[in-house]
């Protein structure tokens, strides 16, 4: 499933990587302790995580995430933002908890790989 | 332990990065670099994966501990080799620090999502052999081996 249907399904905002809308997903991770997404966490997975600070373009790009969604509608940092675009790593703003929109995520990669 | 990582190994490449203590706006940037210079030498996934790992934890230490520091990356013909070395405080106890969950990390890193206790570990559990020593007061010298897998790719 590529983000572009992942943000039309969970009706996310995109501020960045618009041009990498067809990256896969084939996963996901939800946290917001670094350390542990960077050692959980598998390259495809979109992150879903509350932090919005720049260095989340840098673990993004580092474990080949498929895109970082911020949860409660949460705006990226300036310098996150700025970022982001020059690495092209989308970021995507949900106005859901990071409950919520795991949970829907996680039902759409189910339904999408029983098909 | 891999038996097949070797110290006598040829050395392919060598690399060195500085690091500047506190500056959380870089952080990131030189494994970052390092990512991407594993991948243009032709390493496999799982090197650069694991590679990539420890360097950015060993990276966000200098910068949330030290005052500055310097990063080397050596691809031999059978392994990657990460060489850390600080300026800053030191660790005491190193016993302790490597326990999971232990930090002495601030509440401004903390709030970064930083200095869950969580780095050395990783560092560990990612590397084939891992080495640390520290001199409070001085700095911390941290070496990591990556074993090259035998994969095609490699």
């Amino acid at each position: 499933m590529d983000i572009a249907t992942v943000a039309k399904e969970l009706n996310l905002r995109l501020v960045s990587g618009s041009d990498r809308m067809k990256n896969n997903v084939t996963g996901g991770y939800t946290g917001d302790l670094l350390s542990d997404v960077m050692a959980n966490s598998h390259g495809g997975d979109i992150w879903i995580t509350r932090q919005v600070h720049q260095n989340i373009v840098a673990v993004a790009t580092l474990k080949d995430h498929a895109g970082i969604i911020l949860v409660n509608s949460c705006e990226p940092a300036k310098d996150t933002l700025e970022k982001a675009v020059q690495e092209n790593v989308p970021i995507l703003i949900s106005n859901l908890t990071a409950f919520e929109t795991t949970g829907k995520i996680y039902n759409l990669l189910n339904a999408a790989n029983n098909r | 332990m891999n038996p097949a990582v070797n110290e006598s190994d040829s050395i392919l490449n060598q690399y060195s990065f500085e690091v500047e203590g506190g500056n959380f706006n870089a952080a990131g940037t030189v494994s970052t670099r390092i990512k991407s210079l594993l991948k243009q030498n032709g390493l496999s996934d799982d090197v650069v994966r694991k590679s990539a790992i420890v360097s950015y934890e060993a990276e966000i230490n200098i910068v949330s501990y030290a005052r500055k520091g310097t990063i080397n990356l050596i691809v031999t013909s059978h392994a990657v080799v990460i060489e850390v070395v600080d300026e800053g405080p030191g660790i005491p106890n190193i016993e302790l620090a490597m326990e999971q969950g232990y930090s002495t990390a601030n509440q401004q890193i903390r709030e970064m999502g930083f200095g869950a206790g969580m780095g050395l570990h990783n560092i560990k559990s990612y590397s084939d052999k891992f080495d640390i020593s520290s001199e409070v007061d001085k700095g911390t010298f941290l070496k990591m081996i990556i074993a090259r897998n035998n994969s095609k790719k490699d």
